[in-house]
This record gives structure tokens, C-alpha cells and sequence, in this order.
């Protein structure tokens, strides 16, 4: 049975509560044992089977989560592959990600869902958990055969891209839920709010001229969608909450222990609608980057658990879709390659408790989704990812694994480098 | 004297020496426009390229006699945004003007931002005669020239900018204009209009107009697109009209000696009275008179000499 | 930087006023005479003859500046467009006898381009040249009709010409350029 050790590295581990330098055994996929490596006095004898890994000075946590990507395939291989998207993830620390519905043809029926997981187990180099879609072809008007996509393989539905504005919708695919076990992934977006808006309204909007999106466009969906969980007792899942006071709704429902789990990205938590600077494309997303206050109320809900997740919400998208007028531009930046490294940086600059960082790229978004990951308990499935928090790297967008190069974060140092990505004990990623 | 960038995009980028050198180049080049032969020699073999991707005769046509009585050829290409080839990239575009050696491109678009995308992928210079809700740089000149004429200085008027401020770019490019030369801004128009955070441009924002025209040396209306009804932006054009138009009545309230700018073209009636409008205190001729003479101005400090 | 003193505020008096009377003489009197200053220093020496015209034949000229900026053969090579100045022709040029007026005669570009710019404005009987200093280093077949003083260069020197009503004193200077 092939062995894997990982030798001398700081094992931090949220779900089972360890941090601290550990030698960790893996055999035949899984976790066999961690010990403190002071006090390992285990024979290693290299050989033909056995790798050892020297993790001095690294820090060493279950591969990540993401509960939020678009992998665009099928239907738009040009912006992203399974193949890219997963050699992205897996750039990114990540060992598992939920790919959402909003393909070509969408991921409405099981024919699509395998599809994609057998893509995924032929080409993929992490984990891929598809995401169904909550109402057929995301059209908001039916909902989709909930218990076919579980079957087939999905571990959630969402019609996200598309928010769903029928609020009998939503309770029903909230209802439904529950008997199928699946979280409903909210993109929560009151439509007739955000309009034609193609920005944050404020007055970085006023300034540029462009149309904006009010926070009430996303708090008042939020609201409603809260209500509804209330209401049904289902799983509610919001996805990228940019707004300050969408944090406190969200604060406010898990308080009065509301099945409601909740993601930010990246993004939101590091950047203001200022990076929108002189029209760069790169920085417009839905929902929008926010200001100074909704960013500072993210990092705030992710410290005090609020907000249990970062997602990156990477949506690769091509020139043709990015290099056009900014209100014609297509939403979405790629992220996975820099979410550990802007999560990270907000530990090192003391915003955040490092427990807080790897919880909510872990554990957080497997208890989310209701998935067997994210922790490094022993007996548990080897994704492990591999990090030297100490180096710097600077963000070249040529150089990142996806097939699109839509970042807004280019040419930007950001600390934390992913040394080693580790999928069922399977090294899919090594830093040069 | 030539100005710190390759391009005029916006009042915005602007410091007060440039504006003023813009304003005394057109104060010398409007004599042109008078002589029995309208026109100087000056940038002869340039070549000027007007883009534009919205409708707007009167801009276009100013632009075109400004480069024409400089001894530039002008070249119109009118582009629908909506037919725009799909799949053509900003780059894709530029690369192409460019590839014709234009010495300057003046482009109008409807989506705010759109010059600023050529500017960075061309060599050559661009002009922005208007991006969407954001800047309309040659219409703020030609407002201050035509203000600084009759007033001497614009330092210590009081201004005010009256209607559609959310979508007009004629009122953020002369809110930073006035403002830098040191003129007081005030805009007003219904709450529905009014963007957040409008007074970061450096103005004073109110509902109300007679606030705003209260001793104004210079009332600003902006045109009313009408389709905004439809938007609900306001409920009816009548009530509009009474709230936000500009009458003889109101008219009493400012200055005595007040002066009335239009960027035009008018909706009579609606927000400004045919009475107005046709009064002595309109300048609205004047503004399109002086048009060209800024525009010539902008021209000949932007390619009047060597090339970098 | 050396300079040297060729002309005081005396000395640009005689000049003018001789000029003035060579003007006259000339043209035998005033009839039909228009005299247009080069700005900023012609146009002052143009407004002196103008004065001093008007004493002595108590007419007064019509007088006005020719901004030859925009008609310079220089534009597209000059690292830095020049400011442009005021352009007043104070009344139809056609079948005028226009003087020209410009402190330094040098290589003759700029009253070429000056001379351009007026046949925009109409056709003159004739246009007669007066400047102040001739210093020679002509590079255009153009010759003045009238000059205050001929001053021999080389042209590693600049002439500078001062006028009390512009520059707060007189004075014609030799400047070596460095």
C-alpha cells in the first residue's frame, strides 16, 4: 500500500482542533495517524512506495473548499475546462470544489451531472461536487428534478447567476430541500433593484458615470430568502455577500439557529469599488465590490462566524467577454489561485484569527455542503494542502493555471504560497 | 504650451492652469471664425477621426469645422452601439483606427469609460466628446469660455447645474470645471436624479431649485431626456416642468445679470420656456459659436507640435 | 551669460522716429497706411510709430497686431506648441499699404509666416517691413524696408529687445547663449 509522510510541518487542522508540528502518516489514500513529531519515534525507511514530504517551516491543512466555482464546461470550454479549472483549484490549495449549474446546456438533469463527473474523474485534478440547478434551464419557473440531481451526484442546487425572483420558487426548491438533503445555494439578488446597474452604487459610481447596484439589491433578497428558511425549515446556503448589512441578517437568522450558512469572497473581503479605477473590466463582478464599511463588516462576520465560508465565486471569462465597454463586460473574476493567499493576508495583518481563515476553507464549507472533507481526522480521505505562509508571490495572470486571466489583482504582492496540493494522498500540484 | 497627457478625457484629470490655457487659446482662435477665409494653416496633414457610436450631429459637426478650419482632415465614421461587430474587442477597434495612422481620434460613445479604454491602447490622441453618464470635457470648455467672456472671471459665481444629474455628463464635467476656477456649484433636480455622493465632485446638492437659483450668476439647464418618464424617473413631464423648468418667474430669483446655458438641444417647454430660452440672458448661441473655438483650441494644443 | 548693451531707450527713440519719417516720406504721407506689429514686441514698436506718426502728420494709423503663431513652418517640429496671441486687424486690409512691424529681423520665418497669415485677411496693395534691429542670418529671400539698426551676430548670440511699456525699460541687448 503506498505510504505518504509529511514530515515536520505545522499541522493545522480546525476540525479536530490540532496546531502544532506533526509528522503526518498517510496509506492508501487516507489519513492513517498524525503524531507530534518531538515525540515520533517512527522508523522511516524510504523505499519504492513510500514518499516523504519535508514540510519544515510549512504550514499543513486539509486541501481547501470551495463551495463556489464555475468550471464553464460544457458550453463555454473556451473561458475554462474541467481540466483547467481543476489544475487552477488545485494551484490554489484546493482539493474539492462545487462547480455551479449555469453550463451550456445547464445542469438541470443527471445526463449533465454525469457528464461532468465523469469529465472530472477522466481529466479533473481535484474533487468536483457539481451543484444542480434549482429551477429547469435556470429559467426561475420550475423546479429541477431536485432528487435526480442527488442521485446523480449533486450536492446542492442554486440557480446562481440567475437569482431567483419568484419568492414561491424559492420556498418551494427551500422545501424540497430538506427531503433531498441538498443546501439551496442562494445568489441573492433583488433584480428589479440592481436594475442595469453594472457597479456599487455610490460615489465611486457617481464619479465614473456608471450605473450602480444598491447593498438593499442584495440585502432585501437576503431578507426574504431568511424568511423562507424560517418559513420551511430547509437549508439555506447564501452565496458571496457583499453587503454590510447583509452580514447582519445573516448574523441575526444564525443567531436564532436558522439552518443558514453563508460565503464572501475574496474579493469582497480585499477590495473596495475604488479597483474599478479607470474602467478596468477585471474588477466588475456581481455582486459588485463594495466600500471601505461593507468590507470591513465581512472581515467582521468571518471573525465572529456570521459569514462561515470564503468562496471564490471564480468565473473565468475571456477577452471577448472583458475587453469591451465596462457596462457591456461580462461579471466574474478567476480566483482560486489567490483565495488562500487574500484570506491569509488578512491573518497576517491581524484581521483575522488563522483558525477563522482555515475553518472557513475547510471544515465551514464542508459542514455547509454536507460533504466528508475538510479535515484531517484520521481515517479521513488525504486532501491536504501544503502552504509556506512566509513567501511572497506576485500575481502575473499569465502565469495562473486557469484558462482565463480576468483578475483584478494583477501585478499585487500577496503572501502565502501554496507548496504542495495532495488530493486522496496524490500529489496534483507542486510549487516549482 | 501643450497639455501634461496625449489625450482629453475628462475635466476630471484636469488642473486649473490647463483649463485656462485652453480658454485663452480659444479666446485667440475664435477670430478665425470670423474672417472672409476660415482657416489657419496650422495642422495641415493631420488627420482626425470622429467616432462616434451615438447619434449627435451637433457635437460631431463642431468637431469636424474645428479640425476642418485648422487645416486637418476630418474623417467621420458613425457607428451604431447596438450593431457594434459582436466579438470585436476595445483592442480590436483601436488597433484598426489605428492602423489608418489617425493623429487624434474624438470619440463619443454611450457607455461611460469607452475612451479611456482606446486612449490606453492608442498611440495617437484621444479626445472624448462624451462617454455616457461620465465626462463631456469640450462642452465644460466651451461652458466656462462663454461664462468667462461675458463675466470676466469665473472665480466667485455661483453656478448652478439644474436637472437629469444622474445621467449627464455635461454636469459632472462643469462641476469639476467651475469648481477648479473657483466658481460655486450648485445642482438640484428630483430626488430620483440626484446620484449618491455627487457632492464628492466638490458641489452642493439640493431638491430644490429655487435654492439652487437663488443669486445664481449662471443657470445651467440640462436637457430632459423624455423617455426617463417612462423609467419613472418623474411622474409626468408637467409636473417636471413646474418642479425643475426654468420660467421668467423663476427666473427672477438669480442674479440680475444672470447668464442661461443649454447644452441643447431643447426641449422647449419642458425644462427651459421658449420665453428663456430666446431671452437676452441666453447664451445658448453663443455656447455653440464658441464650441468650435474650443474644440480648435483643444486640437491645436493637443497636435500643434511635434509628435513624441 | 554675457550680454551687451547696443541700444538704450534713447538710441530705440532715434530709431523709431526715423523710421517713422522714412515711412512718410516713402509713402508720401499717410494715405492708405496700415502698420500691423508682430506680437508682443513688433506690436509695441508698431503702436510707438503709430504715436509717433501721429505727431508729426496728426493722423492716426489704424494699427493692429498679425500673430503669425498658427502660420509658423516650425509647429509640427517644436518640442512645445507656442501660446498663441491676439490677432487684430483693425480694418480691411484690401488695397492697403501695410507695414509690418517686428523688433528682431533673423532668419525671416516668422515674417514669412506673418505675411501669410495677412493675404487670409485680404489682398494688401503692398506689405513694407520695419523692424528694429536687423542681425542678419537670413534664411528666406526677405529683405526690411526699414531698419532701426543693423547689429552683426554670430549665432551663438540672441538679441533682446526691451520696450518700457512691456518689459518696465528699454533697451536692445547682445546676449552670448551658452
Amino acid at each position: 500500500m503506498n505510504r505518504l509522510i509529511i514530515r515536520g510541518g505545522r499541522l493545522f487542522d480546525p476540525s479536530t482542533g490540532t496546531d502544532g508540528i506533526h509528522n503526518l502518516y498517510v496509506m492508501g489514500g487516507r489519513i492513517a495517524s498524525f503524531k507530534p513529531a518531538d515525540r515520533d519515534t517512527t522508523e522511516i525507511n524510504p523505499g519504492p512506495g513510500v514518499e516523504v514530504i519535508d514540510a519544515r517551516g510549512l504550514l499543513v491543512t486539509p486541501g481547501l473548499i470551495d463551495v463556489h466555482t464555475h468550471l464553464r464546461e460544457p458550453g463555454f470550454e473556451y473561458k475554462e475546462t474541467i481540466r483547467t479549472g481543476t489544475l487552477s483549484a488545485a494551484a490554489g490549495g484546493f482539493t474539492s470544489i462545487l462547480c455551479m449549474a449555469n453550463t451550456a446546456p445547464v445542469n438541470d438533469n443527471e445526463s449533465v451531472t454525469r457528464y461532468i463527473l465523469e469529465k472530472a474523474k477522466e481529466e479533473g485534478a481535484v474533487n468536483v461536487f457539481p451543484v444542480g440547478a434549482l429551477s429547469v434551464g435556470q429559467k426561475g419557473e420550475r423546479l429541477a428534478d431536485m432528487r435526480e440531481l442527488k442521485r446523480a451526484g449533486c450536492v446542492a442546487v442554486s440557480d446562481d447567476g440567475m437569482p431567483v425572483v419568484n419568492g414561491g420558487l424559492m420556498r418551494k426548491a427551500l422545501e424540497y430541500s430538506s427531503v433531498c438533503g441538498m443546501p439551496v445555494i442562494s445568489h441573492s439578488e433583488d433584480t428589479a433593484l440592481s436594475g442595469s446597474g453594472v457597479m456599487n452604487e455610490g460615489a465611486v459610481s457617481t464619479r465614473l458615470g456608471l450605473k450602480g447596484i444598491p447593498n438593499a439589491a442584495e440585502e432585501s433578497m437576503i431578507a426574504r430568502d431568511i424568511s423562507l428558511a424560517e418559513l420551511t425549515g430547509g437549508r439555506l446556503h447564501i452565496a458571496h455577500v457583499s453587503a454590510r448589512g447583509s452580514v447582519e441578517l445573516i448574523r441575526m437568522a444564525r443567531g436564532k439557529g436558522l439552518k443558514v450558512t453563508a460565503e464572501a469572497a475574496p474579493h469582497h473581503l480585499t477590495l473596495t469599488d475604488e479597483a474599478v479605477g479607470r474602467y478596468n473590466t477585471n474588477a466588475k463582478m456581481n455582486p459588485p465590490l463594495r466600500t471601505v464599511a461593507d468590507v470591513e463588516a465581512l472581515r467582521a462576520g468571518l471573525r465572529d462566524g456570521a459569514i462561515d465560508c470564503a468562496a471564490t465565486d471564480h468565473a473565468p471569462q475571456s477577452i471577448i467577454e472583458k475587453d469591451v465597454e465596462f457596462e457591456r463586460a461580462a461579471n466574474g473574476i478567476v480566483g482560486l489561485e489567490t483565495a488562500f493567499s487574500l484570506v491569509y493576508g488578512l491573518v497576517a495583518d491581524g484581521l483575522l484569527p488563522l483558525n477563522a481563515a482555515i475553518s472557513a476553507l475547510t471544515i465551514n464549507p464542508a459542514r455547509a455542503m454536507g460533504l466528508d472533507r475538510g479535515t484531517l481526522k484520521v481515517g479521513s480521505v488525504a486532501d491536504i494542502a501544503i502552504i509556506d505562509v512566509n513567501r511572497d508571490w506576485t500575481v502575473d495572470p499569465l502565469k495562473l493555471k486557469s484558462k482565463s486571466k480576468n483578475t483584478p489583482f494583477t501585478g499585487m504582492t500577496l503572501k502565502g504560497v501554496i507548496v504542495k496540493t495532495i488530493v486522496g494522498g496524490r500529489t496534483v500540484f507542486s510549487a516549482d | 504650451m501643450r497639455f501634461k497627457s496625449k489625450d482629453l478625457l475628462g475635466i476630471e484629470d484636469l488642473d486649473s492652469q490647463d483649463i485656462e490655457l485652453v480658454l485663452s487659446t480659444a479666446g485667440s482662435l475664435r477670430e478665425v471664425s470670423e474672417r472672409e477665409i476660415k482657416k489657419v494653416p496650422t495642422l495641415r496633414g493631420r488627420t482626425i477621426i470622429n467616432l462616434f457610436y451615438e447619434p449627435s450631429t451637433r457635437t460631431r459637426t463642431s468637431f469636424e469645422i474645428a479640425a476642418k478650419r485648422m487645416s486637418a482632415d476630418a474623417v467621420n465614421i458613425s457607428v451604431s452601439a447596438s450593431s457594434a461587430v459582436k466579438g470585436e474587442t476595445i483592442k480590436d477597434t483601436a488597433k484598426n483606427l489605428e492602423a489608418m495612422k489617425p493623429d487624434c481620434i474624438v470619440v463619443r460613445h454611450s457607455a461611460s469609460g469607452v475612451p479611456h479604454m482606446l486612449a490606453d491602447y492608442l498611440k495617437c490622441s484621444v479626445v472624448n466628446a462624451g462617454d455616457g453618464a461620465h465626462e463631456h470635457p469640450s462642452q465644460a470648455l466651451l461652458d466656462m469660455f462663454t461664462v468667462k467672456e461675458k463675466k470676466g472671471t469665473i472665480k466667485g459665481l455661483k453656478l448652478a447645474i439644474i436637472g437629469d444629474i444622474g445621467h449627464s455628463r455635461v454636469a459632472r464635467s462643469n462641476i469639476y470645471g467651475f469648481t477648479k476656477l473657483g466658481a460655486e456649484v450648485v445642482v438640484a433636480g428630483p430626488p430620483t436624479m440626484m446620484p449618491p455622493g455627487i457632492e464628492r465632485l466638490g458641489c452642493r446638492a439640493t431638491f430644490s431649485m429655487e435654492d439652487a437659483i437663488a443669486d445664481a450668476d449662471v443657470i445651467m439647464m440640462l436637457r430632459i431626456q423624455l423617455e426617463r418618464q417612462k423609467e419613472s424617473f418623474f411622474p409626468t413631464i408637467r409636473e417636471y416642468s413646474m418642479l425643475y423648468g426654468l420660467d421668467e418667474a423663476k427666473l427672477k430669483m438669480a442674479k440680475k445679470d444672470v447668464l442661461i446655458l443649454h447644452p441643447g438641444p431643447l426641449n422647449r417647454g419642458v425644462e427651459i420656456s421658449p420665453a428663456v430660452a430666446d431671452g437676452p440672458y441666453s447664451m445658448i448661441l453663443d455656447q455653440v459659436t464658441n464650441g468650435v473655438a474650443v474644440r480648435m483650441a483643444i486640437f491645436y494644443l493637443l497636435l500643434g507640435a511635434a509628435k513624441e | 551669460m554675457k550680454s551687451r548693451l547696443v541700444m538704450d531707450e534713447k538710441g530705440i527713440e532715434r530709431a523709431t522716429a526715423r523710421i517713422a519719417h522714412e515711412i512718410l516720406e516713402r509713402n508720401r504721407g499717410t494715405e492708405g497706411l496700415v502698420i500691423l506689429g508682430i506680437p508682443t514686441r513688433g506690436y509695441g514698436i508698431a503702436l510707438r510709430l503709430q504715436s509717433i506718426i501721429e505727431v508729426i502728420e496728426g493722423v492716426r494709423l489704424p494699427a493692429g497686431a498679425v500673430d503669425a503663431t498658427l502660420y509658423r513652418d516650425d509647429l509640427g517640429i517644436k518640442k512645445e506648441q507656442p501660446f498663441l496671441k491676439k490677432m487684430e486687424i483693425p480694418i480691411a486690409i484690401d488695397g492697403k499699404t501695410i507695414v509690418l512691424v517686428d523688433d528682431v529681423l533673423f532668419t525671416g520665418r516668422t515674417i514669412r509666416a506673418a505675411m501669410n497669415a495677412l493675404m487670409d485677411f485680404g489682398r494688401p496693395r503692398s506689405i513694407q517691413l520695419a523692424v528694429l534691429v536687423d542681425r542678419g542670418h537670413r534664411e528666406l529671400p526677405i529683405k526690411p524696408d526699414y531698419v532701426g539698426k543693423n547689429i552683426p551676430t554670430s549665432l551663438k548670440e540672441g538679441v533682446k529687445v526691451r520696450l518700457q511699456e512691456i518689459d518696465g525699460s528699454s533697451e536692445v541687448s547682445v546676449i552670448e547663449k551658452e
